[in-house]
């Protein structure tokens, strides 16, 4: 079973002394701060963890699997995180 | 945006200290940071998911001397944008 944010919310309740509400809205914020930051076309850093850039896509030639018609797939921006060292090499020994 | 950035934006919408705005979201991280981790995997809901994923053993070269070496396997974290945040990050 994934992590979801219930059990960082209740992670939140149970180290720190804050309620259900507000450990529930910290982490409903937290992750909606980070996708309003990334909606404007600006980049998210959180040292000791990584950083989530925007990066974009020229337009490229494809194809429907299905059809196998020829279609162009727009340009288009895209999120990707870049995992800082200290998240890396964690991940490795792990 | 900066992980103090973000510190301050929460607190603005919160009746908590920043001090504990600060811990929170220090310990959110280290539980997405355990989660990837421990192979469990993170999954919240439009935004995305963090896993970790194998990449195999391969032969690499150096780029600075073009020595031969082999690169152990090993495990990488990685994050996959949800449909929403592709959807928003799109449109601007």
């Amino acid at each position: 079973m994934s992590l979801s944010k219930k059990n960082i919310a209740d992670e939140l309740v149970r180290e720190l002394e804050m309620t259900h509400a507000q450990a529930l809205q910290l982490t409903n914020d937290f992750f909606d701060q980070i996708q309003a930051t990334l909606a404007t076309g600006e980049e998210v850093k959180l040292s000791s963890f990584g950083n989530f850039v925007i990066r974009e896509k020229a337009a490229r030639p494809g194809r429907n699997p299905k059809t196998g018609e020829s279609v162009e797939i727009s340009a288009r921006k895209v999120v990707s995180f870049k995992a800082g060292p200290k998240l890396k090499k964690l991940t490795q020994i792990g | 945006m900066k992980k103090i950035d973000l510190v301050q934006n929460l607190t603005e919408n919160t009746s908590l200290p920043k001090s504990d705005v600060k811990l929170a979201v220090d310990l959110i991280i280290a539980s997405i940071t355990q989660s990837i981790v421990s192979g469990e995997g993170v999954e919240i809901r439009g935004f995305g998911g963090f896993l970790k994923k194998h990449r195999k053993a391969r032969q690499g070269i150096n780029p600075k001397t073009s020595e031969r070496t082999q690169v152990e396997e090993k495990y990488v974290p990685f994050f996959k944008p949800g449909k929403f945040l592709k959807e928003i990050v799109n449109k601007g």
